[in-house]
């Protein structure tokens, strides 16, 4: 496990530089004065570019000017916004609502989708399961925006059941309503992929031997047909975080969560490109950690890993 | 005392597809007495596993019981209920699987699966009283670490120490009956001697009454009192295990008892009469007095084409050869280890050995697909460390491989036609009329109809898919075929089949042959003569009489010792 | 009364009639029907889903849409805007009244439909071409052209391509084009697809079709693509056909957010982000774009879903 650990540390090395590597270049290599571009006809305030032209350290070359820029990620610098405020002062606002969203939106996400996931393969070909499939291929199509002002519509103004947008502070309560928008499409995704998983475990070899033995289908569905199948869903929790992300940036924005996604949203709705930048970055190296957790979790899952 | 154990009626199962009803098991009857053993036998296909997992009402996905009745000391499993067969399954009947890759949850520690099992049929309660009874039951399965071991998980676990732990699973509970379902095809041959040895001990210690299923006549004849051969999912004959091997009555049990090769005595013998061969196998009894003539005949004709082939130089000459693989964090693993051999033109030399003896390096390294780290390699007069390029295309027309897997060896995308002929395309021999013309004298000579010509591999049995495999390997006429454990996965009458279609085209084409197996059984019928591989190093080279009749090295005769049914005497 | 010796008394030989049990021909050769493949199956099993016509005609008919707009409405979608009719309920010639600007939202609707393909299908051939190359060459050759092919895509990988694409957008403002847009997406989209095409090559290479085929002297770059690549990249053609929903869902969201394309280019995205502002008063504006960009998607993803269903044996023995 520790050897695992200390390989997955090392892979991820190349990957972060590469990664913030790669959101630099696309912005101060394109042609023109990146500054002006990112501003684009939005001048800010004065103080504000020469700020920029230093923190970016313009007047290095290319490659000095990255190093910078990466000596400043690591010492947790992100920079200032459009507005000349430090983006560190921002993000300790709005990450414990974004944090709240997120955990409430993969809890809703996990328990639906692996529960439906699990009835409908243990009933493959039953009216549950043709009707999950349906609904699943249908909350798939729907993007995000679309889901979200649907639901913002009807259960929100309409019905009146949540309240339309998030009041100061963010109360749990009002949360509700996004977090759920932000979990249905990663709860199709999930209980498709659970009833998949359920299918194929329950068909193994090792189901058959444990009924043999004698155990009961009331002990072998969780201990040996749902925790195998698990390992596929916990995987994809990794992909499904990118999603989620994007998914925040949307639905914040539409529900006015005071989060890092509205930040995010209303940067680029205004156009303000440094803002933009940083917060893409911290959110691209957010998605990297949870990957190499649950990464280090799949390991802790499926013993063939750990002491591989 | 009276009442059999199980007594199985008129048993039917079927299995719901999509093109109908498939009738698997077609009125199955048999008794078990307490104590007793039953093999039951048959290919694949033939309803074996079917009936044995109808007995345990564990039929895979729309399998059910359709007829018939299963009494297990009076009461009818084909009627019980979901739970009174949880009651059953443990307690009565214990279960014993085929692949111990498979039959173990990886994510779950081994001790963990063994404690559930007894728990479940309240065996012991109280962690510390079912932990001791599961370090009991595996080491009475011969897992002698068991307490050491128990937190471990099955990929910690080798082959056959994972059926110990299946073996010891099945019998937690101390069931009255057994059911062992081809409990060892998966493991080497030493491996599975010693875990039968066991199982059969155990048994008999518990007085478990065994079913036993197997594919291998001569195991089933040597591990259970009686026999039952199955056939399309009928029973064709039934009795006293060598009783119907010794005199076996339906002409099907006639056909498995003479292709089954670890009961053959003799080489294939191809050459002059194929019609020789041909009885060989049938072992007909009405021909059985003429074939007798023809077999001093064929066996004289063989020993003069082995004469003549002493005089012409080798078709391959090995020398010292040694592949050494590096693997990361553990040094070097010497794959190959000086390893030296010579094979005649026109004669067959067999390569055997266990899984892991570097017996398929070998192959891969004269086949030029993996390079040797020392050692020479000289086919048809040329080195082959010197050879590239050029040289090396036109070599490969010369040699031929086939492998292993039916399922894995022709590209499934690819029709019958253009597989055959893809070594034509590639050497650029002939037009594309003339191909067409060679692809039909192929199909002839591995006896497939020409109208498989724009057909697609999934659509062939194994056996048909090997024959298609030969007939590639045979399109560019080389001189050398290199049988990778060609016939391994076949049944046996296919098997047989395949081994005699070797024979004859060997004889009619002058081929050399490698031919590498794990199976000392088939080496008999098929081989002149036989280098033993253990560890990646050639312990004995003869001829194959030498092998057979008078083996030098102990691991030769641990390997001979465990062909299965080798030491039952057959009738006259 | 029998005693405890009974089981040792001789069993009888039980031998079956011949007359019930007839012999077959061992391994016997049939050849009834029509040569069938993966492909051929596939097809098949296609063609009896009504799953795969409904999704195939919803299709076709959104491609006819964009490729004839004007067969279906006379109205320009930018010209005639009358701020009078701002947010109008349907009047003759109008079915689905007006947008916020006045203009006819069937019009601009049906205008969008070429955009939203467009950019689904410059992406995906993208998307496609880089993630066979990479895919393709990281699991033949493996070693270290996998090591650096696979590490290129991890690095792609780890930025979620909509917010790669957010950045790309933002900087080039003043380049905004379905071009522009389809690269920004495409560029970071491609890795899923060579991830999956590299771990079935990694299945298919070691398969004895390709040593046999090594063996006869066909060279390495030829069994590639005449061998392993086909027989590999039926997972890609599912994906392929899921991301161009993917594609279609990434351009309208980045419409949505205004960093997508300009207002003077047709987008369902753009629709319905000027459709927000009077989601409480007229949402029928908001909804019809919204109703369309859904039913494009689902048309994908239906389709992407049955050809899944037929290609992969695994799909199909769930069903």
């Amino acid at each position: 496990m520790l050897w695992y650990t200390g390989k997955r540390l090392l892979q991820i090395i190349p990957v972060l530089l590469g990664a913030t590597f790669l959101i630099y270049f696309m912005v101060f290599s394109m042609p023109g004065d990146p500054i002006a571009a990112l501003f684009g006809d939005r001048p800010p305030a004065p103080g504000v570019i020469e700020q920029l032209r230093e923190q970016y350290h313009l007047n290095e070359p290319f490659i000095v000017q990255y190093f910078y820029y990466l000596a400043g990620i690591f010492q947790g610098d992100f920079g200032v916004t459009y507005s000349g405020q430090p983006v560190n002062e921002v993000l300790a606002r709005t990450f414990p609502v974004t944090i709240r969203l997120a955990l409430l939106a993969i809890f809703f996400e996990m328990i639906a989708g692996i529960s439906v996931g699990l009835i409908s393969g243990l009933r493959k070909g039953g009216i549950f399961d043709a009707t999950g499939l349906g609904v699943s291929l249908v909350l798939i199509s729907l993007p995000i925006f679309v889901l979200g002002f649907v639901a913002q519509y009807f259960m929100g103004i309409q019905w009146g059941w949540f309240s339309p947008t998030v009041g100061a502070g963010a109360p749990t309560q009002d949360l509700i309503l996004p977090a759920l928008v932000l979990a249905t499409i990663s709860f199709a995704q999930i209980s498709r992929l659970t009833r998949s998983s359920v299918i194929e475990t329950q068909g193994l070899d090792f189901v058959r031997t444990a009924y043999s033995k004698g155990l009961s289908g009331k002990r072998i569905v969780p201990v040996h047909i749902l925790r195998n199948s698990l390992i596929p869903v916990v995987t994809y929790l990794g992909t499904d975080f990118g999603t989620l992300l994007v998914g925040a940036t949307v639905t914040e924005g539409i529900f006015n969560v005071p989060g890092v996604g509205r930040t995010l949203y209303q940067a680029v709705i205004r156009g303000e490109g440094p803002t933009v930048v940083s917060f893409v970055t911290i959110m691209v190296l957010l998605y990297l950690i949870v990957n190499l957790l649950i990464d280090l979790l799949y390991a802790v899952l499926d013993p063939r890993i750990r002491y591989a | 005392m009276s009442t059999p154990l199980l007594q199985v009626k008129d048993l039917e199962v079927a299995f719901r597809t999509q093109n109908g009803v498939v009738q698997a098991v077609r009125g199955v009857s048999f008794t078990l007495d307490r104590g007793s053993s039953l093999a039951i036998v048959g290919e694949s296909g033939s309803g074996k596993s079917t009936t044995a997992h109808a007995i345990i009402n564990l039929l895979p996905g729309t399998g059910h019981i359709s007829g018939g009745q299963i009494l297990l000391d009076g009461e009818d499993l084909a009627k019980a209920s979901q739970n009174e067969m949880e009651h059953i399954r443990g307690r009565k009947i214990g279960f014993v699987p085929q692949d111990p890759m498979s039959n173990l949850n990886p994510v779950w520690s081994i001790g963990f699966q063994v404690e559930e099992a007894i728990r479940a049929n309240g065996i012991a309660t109280g962690r510390k009283e079912v932990k001791a009874r599961a370090i009991q039951v595996l080491k009475e399965a011969g897992l002698q670490d068991a307490d050491r071991r128990l937190k471990q998980y099955p990929h910690q676990f080798s082959g056959g120490m994972r059926q110990r732990v299946l073996i010891g699973m099945g019998l937690a509970a101390n069931p009255q009956l057994l059911i062992a379902d081809e409990p060892t095809s998966a493991l080497d041959v030493t491996v599975q001697r010693v875990i039968l040895d066991h199982l059969e001990s155990l048994t008999r210690e518990l007085g478990t009454t065994l079913l036993f299923i197997t594919h291998d006549l001569g195991l089933a004849a040597e591990r259970a009192e009686q026999l039952l051969v199955m056939y399309k999912g009928q029973v064709v004959e039934a009795g006293p295990s060598r009783e119907i091997l010794q005199n076996p009555q339906h002409p099907y049990t006639q056909r498995l008892v003479a292709a089954a090769p670890s009961l053959a005595s003799r080489r294939i013998q191809a050459t002059g009469s194929i019609a020789a061969a041909e009885s060989a196998i049938a072992a007909d009894a009405a021909t059985a007095a003429g074939e007798a003539i023809d077999l001093i005949a064929t066996a004289e004709a063989r020993a003069e084409a082995l004469e003549a082939a002493a005089a012409q130089p080798p078709a391959i000459v090995v020398e010292n050869l040694t592949k050494v693989f590096k693997i990361r964090g553990s040094g070097d693993f010497k794959a190959v280890d000086d390893v030296s051999f010579q094979i005649r033109r026109g004669t067959t030399t067999a390569l055997v050995g266990e899984s892991g003896s570097g017996k398929s390096t070998v192959a891969k390294m004269l086949l030029k697909l993996e390079e040797a780290t020392s050692g020479k390699i000289v086919v048809g007069g040329k080195d082959l460390a010197s050879t590239s390029g050029k040289e090396l295309f036109a070599l490969r027309s010369r040699m031929q491989p086939v492998f292993q897997d039916p399922y894995g060896s022709l590209n499934p995308l690819r029709n019958i036609g253009n597989t055959i002929a893809e070594p034509l395309q590639t050497h650029k021999v002939g037009t594309k009329a003339s191909r067409r013309e060679r692809v039909f004298e192929l199909l002839d000579q591995v006896s497939l109809p020409r109208t498989l010509l724009g057909r697609y591999p999934n659509e062939l049995s194994g056996g048909q898919r090997q024959r298609i495999a030969i007939a590639r390997a045979l399109a560019l006429k080389p001189e050398i075929v290199i049988l990778d454990e060609a016939v391994s996965a076949l049944d046996v009458l296919v098997q047989a089949q395949i081994l005699r279609l070797l024979a004859e085209l060997q004889a009619e084409l002058n081929l050399t042959y490698l031919f590498i197996t794990h199976d000392l059984a088939v080496v008999r019928v098929i081989a002149d003569n036989v280098c033993v591989m253990q560890k990646g190093r050639i312990v004995e080279a003869a001829t194959t009489d030498e092998v057979f009749g008078s083996p030098k090295e102990q691991y030769t005769r641990d390997l001979l010792a465990a062909i299965p049914g080798a030491n039952i005497e057959l009738g006259a | 009364m029998p005693d405890q010796s009974s089981s040792k008394l001789p069993i009888e030989h039980y031998v079956a009639p011949l007359e019930e049990t007839k012999l077959e021909a061992i391994d016997s050769v049939k050849t009834e029907g029509k040569p069938s493949n993966l492909w051929i199956d596939a097809w098949a099993d296609l063609r009896r889903r009504p799953m795969f016509w409904i999704s195939s005609a919803l299709i076709l008919i959104i491609v006819f849409i964009a490729l004839f707009p004007g067969l279906f409405t006379n109205e320009p979608p930018n010209a005639n805007c009358l701020l009078a009719n701002s947010n109008g309920a349907p009047v003759a010639g109008h079915p689905l009244g007006f947008t916020r600007q006045g203009c006819d939202v069937w019009s601009r609707i049906v205008h969008g439909a070429g955009t939203s393909l467009s950019v689904g299908i410059i992406v995906t051939i993208l998307v496609f071409t880089l993630g066979v190359i990479f895919g393709a060459f990281a699991g033949y050759y493996g070693g270290w052209t996998d090591g650096i092919l696979s590490r290129v895509g991890d690095i792609f990988f780890s930025i979620p391509y909509i917010l790669a694409a957010v950045v790309i957008m933002t900087v080039l403002a003043n380049y905004r084009s379905v071009w522009v847009i389809s690269l920004a997406i495409g560029i970071f989209a491609w890795p899923a697809t060579a991830r999956v095409l590299r771990s079935e090559i990694l299945r298919v290479k070691n398969s004895d079709f390709v040593t046999a085929a090594t063996a006869i002297g066909v060279s390495r770059f030829k069994i590639l693509w005449a061998h392993v690549v086909p027989n590999s990249i039926a997972p890609v053609i599912v994906i392929a056909t899921i991301s161009l929903a993917g594609a279609i869902v990434a351009e309208a969201t980045l419409s949505f957010l205004g960093v997508g394309l300009p207002t003077n280019i047709m987008s369902w995205g753009n629709d319905i982000a000027q459709a927000q502002t009077t989601l409480r008063t007229a949402p029928q504006v908001l909804i019809y774009p919204s109703i369309a960009l859904s039913l494009t998607v689902f048309s994908f993803i239906m389709l992407g879903e049955v050809v899944r269903d037929a290609l992969d044996p695994k799909a199909r023995a769930q069903r």
